[in-house]
């Protein structure tokens, strides 16, 4: 593929880019939106942009919303970009998921479970009715109840499975995971390197994919064990210092699906995990995201590999919507040799079909 | 820290010897454990809530910058299920910030984020607390009451989520 070089454009290139700033910009006489504004009122974008874009920062996601007028793949794109600019100082110890100070905290598996049922800000049970209150501008909602909180954290709904035997245990190991950040995806990519990949996959992408193990494509009958959303401690051990401090606090989603597991010559029947986690408040990629990584587990587990959500190559090398979206819009790039040269071939081909016709015609 | 055990166990034996009482405090806790503690709070403070606790404070000795302050990255960790092997989630902007005070003490400081007068500030506090005639007023004026501020602020999380928790009640078969 070739790509020629355009020149004579830049006029018409700095007008666009004029008309750009005035539309984003909008109606003058309206209000400017802070980035402040989008990270509290609009912090579900802030979260996506985050994960997409894999890297968390809540004050830049808005800054990337503001600039890209609301496109979020365009605005994961630039926080994208804007991270290949800062040194990295390291890598943190594992996020502790179950130390995660609960603010959403749901099973389907069990009723009544140790630390309950906690609804947190959620639109579940909200009956999806546009609410033309919100169309007024008007004073803060009434303050959210409080109650006496009991316990600070809560036990993982697989930890229960498995004091019972019952759940596949993960692995015990410390190995330095793989990075696609810095060395190209390899085939057969391993569990930390395919997590990885989807916890940056495009949210649309993995929601249909994961939608697609439940009817059918792939063999999955998940149960959600466990959703759970909150604040977990960043730590970091600094070369300098010798210890592990904390960095601060961010918001996580976690989703643990539990999916049945017929057993094979070595394991017992027995359930295993599906694993979702992502930056923010993002439930539904956690879901689509724990959905794919167990049907990615088909081949490491002896299951049949006949659906699109359990292939390797198709998933990973399609879910980052950064790359998808870079290859698909580089099609508007001037193409003109390209297509000089097809069009050249079509005409030959249709002139030399031409003089076949008129000579079978003569003869 | 064994080194340290060894100590305290000489100074126990000493003490034994020369009938000196022991400290009312069966231990001193670990120097690393309270410096972790004042790091992780200063970690949490934006600038303007660090300005506004140190203007009730003793001022802070004069310093110089060893190395930034800095924006740069870490990568998080998650694991795998939950509890397993570690993977790579996603980079998390971090600033940090190294200083020497006069006397020769090294202080450091991270924090997410890019704030670098936070970070420079919570670097110039780490070293002033490492000197142990600073550091109670820099703990009351300054850590005490962030650390208290921080625990509200998770204390009243914790409290509308328990409002959002479901009670469910099982109903009595009637005969």
């Amino acid at each position: 593929m070739a790509y020629v070089a355009v020149k004579g454009g830049e006029r018409a290139i700095e007008a666009a880019h004029a008309w750009l700033a005035e539309e984003r910009r909008g109606d003058p006489a309206l209000a400017e939106l802070s980035l402040a504004q989008i990270e509290a009122q609009l912090g579900l974008a802030v979260d996506r942009v985050m994960a997409e874009g894999a890297c968390h920062d809540r004050g830049l996601a808005a800054l990337a919303i503001k600039q890209s007028r609301g496109d979020l793949i365009e605005a994961a794109f630039l926080l994208r970009a804007y991270r290949t600019t800062l040194a990295r100082f390291g890598a943190s110890e594992p996020l502790d998921t179950g130390a995660m100070r609960i603010r959403r905290r749901i099973s389907a598996t069990y009723k009544e479970l140790p630390g309950g049922q906690v609804l947190g800000p959620t639109f579940d049970y909200t009956h999806r009715l546009l609410d033309f209150a919100l169309a007024a501008e008007g004073a803060p909602p009434p303050p959210a109840p409080r109650a006496a909180a009991a316990e600070a954290t809560m036990p993982r709904v697989t930890g229960i499975l498995a004091a019972e035997g019952l759940m596949a245990p993960e692995p015990a190991s410390e190995a330095e995971p793989g990075d696609l950040t810095r060395e190209p995806l390899a085939f057969p990519a391993d569990r930390a390197l395919r997590l990885q990949a989807l916890a940056r996959g495009d949210e649309g992408f993995l929601l249909s994919l994961g939608y697609s193990t439940q009817r059918g494509y792939g063999n999955a009958h998940p149960f959600v064990g466990e959703i759970r959303m909150g604040a977990v401690t960043v730590e970091f051990a600094p070369p300098e210092l010798g210890f592990a401090i904390e960095l601060g606090e961010i918001t996580v989603t976690e989703c643990q699906m539990v999916n049945q597991f017929a057993g094979s010559k070595t394991e017992p029947p027995q359930f295993t995990r599906g694993y979702g986690l992502v930056f923010g408040h993002g439930e539904r990629k956690s879901m689509a995201m724990a959905l794919v990584d167990r049907a990615l587990r088909a081949e490491e587990l002896g299951e049949a590999v006949d659906a699109p959500a359990q292939v390797q190559e198709f998933v990973l090398l399609h879910c980052d919507n950064v790359e998808a979206t870079g290859f698909v819009e580089h099609l508007k790039l001037p193409h003109y040799v390209d297509f000089q040269s097809e069009l050249e071939k079509l005409r030959e081909l249709r002139a030399t079909a031409q003089m076949a016709g008129q000579r079978e015609a003569a003869e | 820290m064994r080194f340290c055990g060894e100590l305290n166990e000489l100074d126990v034996r000493l003490s034994r010897l020369y009938h000196v009482p022991m400290p009312t405090t069966p231990t001193e806790p670990d120097p690393t454990a309270a410096r972790r503690r004042w790091m992780g709070v200063l970690a949490r403070a934006d600038a303007a809530t660090l300005r506004t606790r140190l203007a009730e404070a003793p001022p802070l000795p004069p310093h110089t910058r060893l190395r930034g302050p800095e924006t740069g990255l870490v990568m998080a960790r998650g694991r795998q299920g939950g509890d397993g092997a570690p993977f790579n989630l996603g980079e998390i902007t971090v600033t940090r910030c190294s200083i020497r005070l006069q006397d020769g003490t090294v202080g450091h400081a991270y924090a997410t984020g890019r704030d670098s007068a936070q970070a420079e500030l919570a670097a110039v506090l780490d070293a002033a607390l490492q000197d142990a005639g600073r550091r109670p007023a820099l703990l009351a004026a300054v850590i005490e009451p962030l650390a208290a501020a921080q625990a509200a602020r998770r204390a009243a999380d914790a409290a509308r989520a328990a409002a959002t928790r479901v009670e469910f009640f099982t109903m009595a078969t009637m005969r």
